[in-house]
């Protein structure tokens, strides 16, 4: 697999030249990061250029970095693709972060992959990234009429509104959270080599 | 004249037809469908929400409820993910289980896909046929780690524990008396590999019955061929995998092309389609049968040979044997410390993909170093699969959007997460 990754690696610096930000290979796995300007050339030539062909958008998705290891990341929002060669049988990881921590705008690749559609439309709907160029940016996976994006890191996990029947209006209704948020375990980070753990 | 408008036509969520939740809003132009636009999220629980604020061996369980007809699947791609970022491996012994686990896993669910499209499609008694067999793969499941469903049999560094050398036996009843008793349980004497070495030998008659059923039926044919076609182009577009994707003709499995468990000391063959249709892909899931079954046989065979450790010998990882945390003072420490804190995993991401039943299943997971994850994506086939209805739908009457639905194999623990 290593061999592949190779080619792949320099088959991509010759194609993208400058526009490569950062390639990095970790766990077997090609990662590419790329500036948000160059988010759409780059990812043209992905899918056209024989030579990488990556015919399949198998993933996307944004994520929130703004608690990465207690400070962030720089930039708040990413969005990350996963592209796949059936030809070369390669994959790749391409990760762009978005310029604007408050609105949060890159352009869609419905043109480039259909199945890109589904995936940018959940972006939006859990993370707020706005995408240009989508004709059909609705939410997905959340209620009608709900507000806020979920998998933001300051979203609770219990969320803000509780639905339940009210018998007296004979519909259901909306009210805020009764339950208060609760942690079992807590989230904790160790310095390198605690307890002896990978040596 | 009377005037002739395009209606709206709502489908589901309630409908039988919809396999769970999932509501469709039809435009049709008398009964031609002219727009199918899936609303779904019906079933969102928030997973990926939720395994942010658990220890990362937590959330196996998370993982049987996504895709609840193919659990064991679900839970081979996370712990191939966190098995990745923490540079481990499992033993031989917990792959080839894994990789027999996949396949009883694929033939549960290939059965309850293929009852249920048949009854979508007006065959009634598919799903008594089928629902035999799965009984038998449930016992399976259940002997090896006490559930039926939601098995939480694999883990980071392995699976649970090893094979069972006893079945889970039937017993009196006043619905089964002793005759009854005894020959219900003749098969479950021997242990796990017995028996299902027992099933193996079984089923390819079953798999007849099923062909004998449903593949030259008048009524199953004119209600599948040439429906829902998609071409090779369009399927790699529309992100297909899986038996979508084999069933238009495209030769692409990850246990060929990227092995991963046991798959590459397996003997076993891709079936592809020709004409992408719905008769297609049922024909290229029926041959998958086929080729599961062998696969488990020869995971049986091997598995008796080779005796050997199920779990990873790192107990910074995964836990100590139980009779050790009764006795020994560090194991006790490392059980502690691993059901509490549970275990730090180092910095950086991961993308770890298995051929699911549906298609390619990926877990992505990326780690700050925490005991829990900083986030994790699942990539779930079904997903594609449903965002493509539209397309496979428009210009196909209503009853057919029954027959593509089917064909898509959606389940919607998995699409809505």
């Amino acid at each position: 697999m290593t061999a592949k990754l190779t080619t792949l690696r320099q088959r991509l610096e010759t194609c993208l030249g400058e526009r490569v930000a950062r390639l990095s290979l970790a766990q077997d796995e090609l990662s590419l990061e790329i500036a948000a300007a160059d988010y759409e050339s780059v990812m043209r030539d992905l899918l056209l250029r024989p030579e990488l062909d990556f015919a399949q958008l198998i993933d996307l998705c944004g994520v929130d970095y703004s608690t990465y290891k207690e400070g962030g990341k720089g930039r708040r929002f990413a969005v990350i693709v996963h592209l796949l060669s059936l030809a070369h049988n390669w994959r790749l990881r391409v990760r762009v972060f978005a310029e604007n921590d408050d609105f949060p705008l890159l352009p869609s690749l419905t043109p480039l992959w259909t199945s890109a559609n589904w995936y940018e439309r959940e972006a939006f709907d859990l993370l707020g990234i706005v995408f240009e160029g989508h004709e059909d940016l609705r939410r997905i996976l959340t209620d009608y009429g709900f507000v806020g994006h979920p998998l933001r890191k300051d979203f609770p996990l219990s969320g803000h509104v509780e639905m339940r029947y009210d018998e007296k209006e004979g519909r259901v209704v909306y009210q805020p959270v009764s339950i208060a948020p609760r942690e079992v375990a807590p989230r904790i980070r160790r310095e390198p080599g605690y307890g002896g753990a990978h040596d | 004249m009377t005037e002739i408008r395009n209606h709206t036509l709502n489908f589901g969520p309630q409908h039988p037809a919809a396999h769970g939740v999932l509501r469709l809003v039809l435009e049709m132009d008398g009964e031609v469908v002219e727009r199918a636009d899936p609303h779904i999220g019906l079933l969102h629980r928030g997973t990926e929400k939720l395994v942010e604020t658990r220890a990362w061996a937590q959330s196996v369980p998370y993982m049987d409820r996504l895709d609840y007809v193919s659990m064991m699947c679900n839970e081979h791609a996370y712990c191939l993910a966190v098995e990745k970022l923490l540079g481990i491996e499992a033993p031989e012994r917990a792959r080839h289980i894994r990789t027999m686990f996949d396949e009883v896993t694929r033939l549960l669910n290939h059965l309850l896909w293929i009852g249920c499209h048949g009854l979508d499609v007006g065959a009634m008694t598919m799903t008594l046929y089928t629902f035999r067999e799965r009984e038998d793969l449930m016992d399976a499941y259940e002997a090896v780690s006490g559930a039926r469903m939601h098995a939480a049999y694999y883990r980071p560094g392995g699976v649970c524990r090893d094979l069972p050398d006893r079945m889970p036996q039937y017993r009196e009843s006043p619905w089964k008396n002793k005759a009854a008793v005894k020959a219900f349980n003749e098969n479950r004497q021997g242990s796990l590999l017995d028996f299902l070495e027992d099933f193996t030998n079984r089923f390819p008659a079953c798999h007849d019955e099923y062909h004998t059923l449903l593949t030259d039926n008048r009524i199953w044919k004119q209600r599948l061929v040439n429906i829902g076609v998609v071409s090779p182009e369009r399927a790699k577009q529309l992100g297909f995998t899986g038996a979508m994707l084999r069933g238009s003709g495209v030769e692409w499995d990850l246990r060929k092309k990227q092995p991963y468990a046991a798959y590459d000391k397996m003997d076993f063959d891709i079936p592809v389609g020709v004409n992408g249709d719905c008769y297609d892909r049922y024909l290229v899931r029926m041959e998958e049968m086929l080729q599961s079954n062998r696969i488990i046989r020869q995971c049986v065979d091997w598995l008796r040979e080779n005796p050997g450790p199920v779990i990873a010998d790192n107990y910074k990882v995964a836990a100590p044997p139980r009779e050790a945390m009764k006795s020994n003072m560090e194991s006790l420490i490392h059980h502690f410390k691993l059901f509490s804190e549970g275990v730090h995993v180092p910095e950086g991401e991961a993308y770890a993909a298995i051929e699911h039943p549906k298609g390619e299943f990926g877990i992505y997971a990326i780690s700050d170093g925490a005991n829990k994850p900083y986030r994790l994506k699942i990539r779930a086939p079904g997903f594609a699969h449903l965002a493509a209805m539209d397309e496979m739908a428009r210009g196909h009457m209503l009853a057919d959007v029954v027959t593509i639905i089917g064909s898509q194999d959606i389940v919607f623990g998995e699409i809505d997460r």
